[in-house]
């Protein structure tokens, strides 16, 4: 299978490739997938006081399809409020990539990363931050999404 | 050079220009049918096809008359397996296999199962390499037939097959052997292994797709019940018009190999070896298979922490293959390296080169330096690398999978 050229172009020049310190009370990260399962997406967002998300990394382990969801949607949220970041959809992903029905779950994961990053997020600033912090560190337990 | 650097010889190999040559004749003026026997169009034909006969027989040492042309060598092990376990059924109803086989093999078995036969799928070891003691502990007073292939076509390990046929003769149970990629890697004596069939493909030797072979021994006589009627050809055990062109390839392919085998192999382990020496720097490189039960073409590693697909996608001028679960149409990862205890994010990040007859040092050159840096590259994006180089052991992780 080949592919689109918007995958392959956010593999060649990735965008927001990286991380931010999890520590940080301002940053939310969300891990999701498995290794088993050939997929582990790692998003992480920078929130500012007014609730707007104003920078994003990802660092992804998975085939193109996943780079490239992963890459395209820490370009989405910049700019974006939590709410509105939690509107992305996976077919937007999907269309935007021009993803195959075989990929389509790269883009279902992209989605689930995002809003596990907003949850741990707002986790934080629901008082239990440093309790959650070591907690998503050791273990990122969060909870599962039926596939679609 | 030129780019596609191809280095996925075990997928499928070119045609050797000499073996074309050969064969462009007979999708020309000389189209006859072999089995036109009443005039010269067919007489030059069937001439043809038993010179090829002769060329193939001569390779493995087997008589031309215990050679069976077919369209390939997943023919070849349906017809073996089938044909045999069918045609022995009032023998015995049990079947032994390994589970690093092929799919002509794994699926064919599973149909066997389906009709009412037992089978064993035997584990190997972490070399990927079966266990004698292991395999006659499988076989049963009622065991008709086994099958384990010579070379494995993801790992490369060679199993020992003189030492399994002897305890397949000592025991009457038929011995088949996949040898789609051993026949030019590998010296195969049919006089001196205790092998019943044998399963040949043409395009992994240099020749064209769609025609293989199936060696069926005639001392002791070996049986089977054909799969394709109509016509009675090839001794009533595969009827259907021979595709001459073809043939003729399979039979110029496999006299090539006979005599270039020697020299070629050595030339190929060098390459091979020369690409595992640029790239066993490579930090967390595991390669998969026995090292020394091990054809000199294959080369397959894990690169962990990456995963084989988006490696495949980085480095898009060399062709190889993965054991990815992303390249396969299930999501699952590659059947053999799972079977060799391999975890699934090491089967997850197999790469498989295999080096052939066209290859040169300049290609193998061009690939280490783009697998080096193209894997450094993946593991800058890897969310496994950093939590690797944070010391945090994976194993202990609780992952939120979907």
């Amino acid at each position: 299978m080949s592919y689109s050229n918007k995958v392959v172009d956010h593999y060649e020049n990735p965008r927001n490739v990286g991380s931010f310190d999890r520590a940080d009370e301002s940053v939310g990260t969300g891990m999701v997938g498995a290794p088993a399962c050939g997929d582990v997406m790692k998003l992480q967002i920078r929130v500012n006081e007014n609730g707007v998300i104003e920078d994003a990394r990802f660092k992804t382990y998975g085939c193109g399809s996943a780079i490239a969801s992963s890459s395209l949607v820490t370009e989405w949220v910049k700019g974006k409020t939590l709410d509105q970041a939690m509107q992305i959809r996976n077919t937007q992903i999907a269309d935007e990539l021009a993803l195959p029905p075989v990929k389509i779950h790269c883009s279902i994961l992209a989605e689930d990363a995002i809003k596990a990053a907003i949850e741990d997020y707002r986790k934080k600033k629901v008082g239990e931050s440093s309790a959650a912090a070591k907690q998503a560190e050791e273990q990122p337990a969060l909870p599962a999404r039926a596939a679609a | 050079m030129k780019l596609p650097v191809y280095l996925d010889y075990s997928a499928t190999t070119p045609v050797d220009p000499r073996v074309l040559e050969k064969m462009l004749p007979y999708l020309g003026g000389s189209f006859g049918n072999p089995a036109s026997r009443s005039h010269s169009f067919g007489w030059d034909a069937e001439r043809a096809v038993e010179h090829a006969r002769e060329q193939v027989a001569s390779l493995v040492n087997a008589d031309p008359r215990e050679i069976v042309w077919t369209s390939g060598a997943t023919e070849s092990i349906n017809l073996a397996l089938k044909g045999a376990a069918h045609f022995y059924r009032d023998k015995g109803r049990h079947l032994v296999t390994v589970k690093t086989e092929h799919k002509a093999t794994l699926d064919t078995m599973r149909e066997l199962e389906r009709e009412g036969f037992e089978v064993t799928y035997l584990d190997v070891g972490a070399d990927g390499m079966l266990d004698i003691g292991r395999f006659i502990a499988s076989l049963r007073p009622d065991t008709v037939l086994a099958s384990v292939m010579y070379v494995n076509n993801e790992i490369g390990v060679i199993q020992d097959i003189a030492a399994l046929g002897e305890i397949c003769r000592e025991r009457g149970i038929l011995f088949h052997v996949d040898s789609a990629q051993a026949s030019g890697k590998v010296v195969i004596d049919l006089a001196a292994l205790k092998v019943d069939l044998m399963s040949f493909s043409a395009h992994k030797t240099y020749g064209p797709k769609g025609v293989g072979a199936l060696y069926v021994r005639r001392k002791p006589r070996v049986r089977l019940e054909a799969q394709m009627h109509g016509g009675g050809h090839e001794r009533g055990m595969r009827s259907g018009t021979l595709p001459t062109h073809q043939i003729v390839g399979m039979g110029e392919a496999f006299g090539l190999a006979q005599s270039e085998m020697g020299s070629e192999t050595e030339r190929i382990r060098g390459l091979r070896d020369r690409l595992w020496a640029g790239l066993r720097g490579i930090e967390e490189i595991y390669l998969n298979g026995s090292a020394e039960h091990r054809v000199a073409h294959n080369l397959n590693v894990s690169f962990n922490f990456v995963e084989g697909e988006s490696l495949m996608m980085a480095i898009k001028d060399i062709a190889v293959s993965s054991g990815s679960a992303c390249t396969s149409a299930s999501l699952e990862p590659s059947y053999v390296l799972r079977a060799l205890g391999r975890s699934d994010e090491l089967a997850h990040s197999s790469i498989r080169f295999t080096v052939g007859r066209f290859t040169t040092a300049e290609e193998i050159d061009y690939a280490v330096q783009v697998v080096t840096e193209k894997v450094a590259k993946l593991r800058a994006m890897s969310p496994l690398w950093e939590m690797h180089q944070e010391g945090i052991d994976l194993n202990s992780v609780q992952w939120a999978a979907h």
